[in-house]
């Protein structure tokens, strides 16, 4: 996949380059390109003089952090325990099914990517599915193929 | 900032500053009885004691807004909605310690909480609160955001401060104090966000006043994430000591839809579920450590019958497996086979040798991990053991799932009360149902994959799970 790459200049400038500024340059780089490019890591590395593998080895303990390219939108469903106990499964089988990946999985169509995280701290209106950076909050079953009409 | 001044706010920075020496602040919350929110319930003036007395050419202060623990969100609304009290609080703690610079560390999943301190930050900046010689004084404080990014072990003290620095977030072992030796190496003070919010308001009204409020060894107030099956979920702030009935029937309102209540979860992954007949006990951190759950960071999980606790056991298990950062063995392998064993009873497999073998490794799991998460994260399994063993035999023996919730021990039926509204047809992802309208509908069995889509849409009650 081919990339702008000149915008990794204006993230690197937002930072002092220690380590320090690592996994807040990381997170930049995930929200500009929905993943780590191969490339950007080594600008990283490069930039900050932290060497390629410890680079590599914490862009891989994070989860917030993904080494492949995800889709237009990300839907996440919540699987913290008020969801779970509130039918976060069922919806995650749904989803699963309506998109017809598996969680972790994005759809051909580079559309969807679906993911199931922790907790999303809106526990009070759970179950929750966060679709792009919209919260979905109480989802009932009927709604489930709504959330993620293909626009 | 106009509004958290027109309420008080900065009067507590202020009154510290010019009319009180760091020990004096530390005295003052020391005798205030404030015990850290965040779950330990450790002295929070005791900690500061300890970390101002380690000579060092720097301390550290920081805020811990790493609230991981699933089915709890107040330390959200306090960052989203009191950022500057958070702010005031680290102030206060690091004029007492003597520290210079301090970190908010929040999660990455709260962006409008990372959002509202940033503004917050910028505007004691410019307006003198942060920066060099505070007040006209000699006191000089600055305060960087550190976002996380989504691995619930960093809100263990040590690995939060390996990823403060921009490491990964593995935890060392707890002999060596992240108080005496922390972020960099320096004695770093590191304190919950609901503990530091608390801090202004004690120096403002005093250590009695505070004391006044809960209990004797658990004072002030604390604020629960109460969700779950119960009819009014949300955020509610208590004084301590309060039992768990006045909160989930008198608050909560009971039971959603009535239904009898089985267990209430409180201490997130670390913590334990707690049965009926435990509900008038009273909520402090003493009294929940007792019986085998604990405080925690808040949040309060309401369970009813539909909810399978031996499920509930396999889903923090599940948790804690993806968690744990595979460092030491006892919690990357000791977790990994009570989660195995967990999934074999729920799937119906289970040999009644198996709840021994899992009390065993449970115990040695919980000595031998090297932090926090896997010291305690064998709590979930114990205490549900502990109360609900009747559940696990249910499962084990008669092979049996009572709520209804473990697929590979249930079955769904339509009865003869079906309606054929068809609602349940497109629902099932699986073609398993088959009707006409207006004519009772059929489930074939062969097709049912047991995910509940056609309980959960049909209006008339028509579907049997047993």
């Amino acid at each position: 996949m081919k990339h702008d790459f000149n915008k990794l200049t204006d993230i690197f400038d937002k930072y002092p380059k220690t380590q320090e500024s690592l996994i807040a340059i990381l997170q930049d780089i995930q929200k500009e390109y929905q993943y780590l490019p191969c490339e950007a890591l080594e600008q990283t590395s490069d930039v900050l003089d932290v060497p390629l593998s410890k680079v590599f080895s914490v862009s891989t303990f994070y989860n917030s952090f993904s080494l492949t390219a995800k889709g237009e939108k990300v839907v996440k469903i919540c699987t913290g325990t008020a969801c779970h106990i509130r039918g976060a499964k069922l919806l995650q089988d749904q989803l699963e099914n309506h998109l017809a990946i598996k969680a972790g999985e994005t759809t051909e169509d580079m559309k969807f990517t679906l993911e199931v995280v922790a907790c999303v701290g809106a526990c009070a209106m759970a179950p929750v599915v966060v679709v792009g950076d919209k919260y979905h909050g109480s989802v009932k079953v009927s709604r489930v193929k709504k959330l993620v009409k293909a626009k | 900032m106009k509004e958290y001044i027109g309420v008080d706010g900065y009067q507590a920075l202020a009154k510290v500053l010019h009319k009180m020496t760091p020990d004096e602040v530390i005295d003052e919350i020391i005798n205030s009885g404030l015990r850290g929110r965040g779950g330990g319930g450790f002295s929070a003036g005791k900690k500061w004691k300890i970390c101002k007395n380690i000579k060092a050419e720097k301390h550290y202060v920081i805020c811990n807004g790493d609230e991981g623990d699933p089915g709890a969100f107040m330390d959200r609304s306090i960052m989203e909605g009191d950022p500057h009290g958070v702010l005031e609080g680290m102030m206060i703690a690091a004029y007492a310690v003597g520290a210079k610079e301090g970190y908010i560390y929040v999660r990455d999943e709260y962006p409008l909480a990372v959002t509202h301190l940033e503004k917050a930050i910028l505007d004691c900046e410019r307006s003198g609160l942060l920066g060099e010689n505070i007040l006209g004084t000699d006191f000089s404080f600055s305060i960087k955001i550190a976002r996380g990014a989504g691995a619930f072990v960093c809100g263990e003290s040590s690995a939060l401060m390996k990823s403060v620095a921009g490491e990964v977030g593995e935890p060392r072992a707890t002999y060596i104090r992240s108080v005496v030796k922390g972020l960099y190496d320096e004695p770093t003070v590191l304190n919950n966000v609901e503990t530091l919010v608390n801090v202004p308001t004690i120096i403002r009204k005093g250590a009695d006043w505070y004391k006044s409020i809960g209990t004797k060894k658990s004072t002030g107030t604390k604020v629960f994430s109460l969700v779950g099956k119960v009819r009014n979920t949300g955020l509610i702030e208590v004084p301590m000591g309060i039992t768990l009935r006045e909160i989930i029937y008198d608050i909560g309102g009971g039971i959603l839809d009535d239904r009898p209540f089985k267990a209430v979860q409180t201490g997130g992954p670390s913590g334990g579920c707690i049965p009926e007949s435990m509900l008038d006990l009273p909520v402090d951190f003493d009294s929940l450590t007792e019986v085998g759950s604990m405080m925690g960071s808040g949040g309060m999980i309401v369970m009813d019958d539909t909810t399978c606790i031996v499920d509930v056991a396999k889903y923090f298990l599940e948790f804690l497996v993806e968690e744990s950062c595979g460092k030491c063995t006892p919690c990357r392998e000791g977790l990994y086979q009570l989660h195995k064993l967990l999934e074999k009873i729920c799937s119906g497999k289970g040999e009644m040798s198996d709840i021994e073998k899992m009390e065993r490794l449970s115990e040695n799991v919980m000595i031998g991990s090297l932090c926090g998460l896997g010291k305690s994260g064998p709590n979930p399994l114990m205490s549900t053991l502990k109360y609900f063993k009747d559940e696990y035999i249910a499962h084990i023996k008669d092979k049996k799932c009572p709520a209804g919730v473990c697929p590979e021990l249930i079955t769904y039926k339509i009865l003869d009360n079906c309606t054929g509204c068809m609602a349940c047809i497109p629902a099932c992802g699986y073609d398993a149902i088959e009707g006409k309208k207006k004519e009772v509908h059929v489930i074939t069995q062969d097709k049912c994959t047991k995910c509940g889509a056609c309980y959960a849409v049909c209006n008339f009650d028509s579907i049997l799970v047993s």
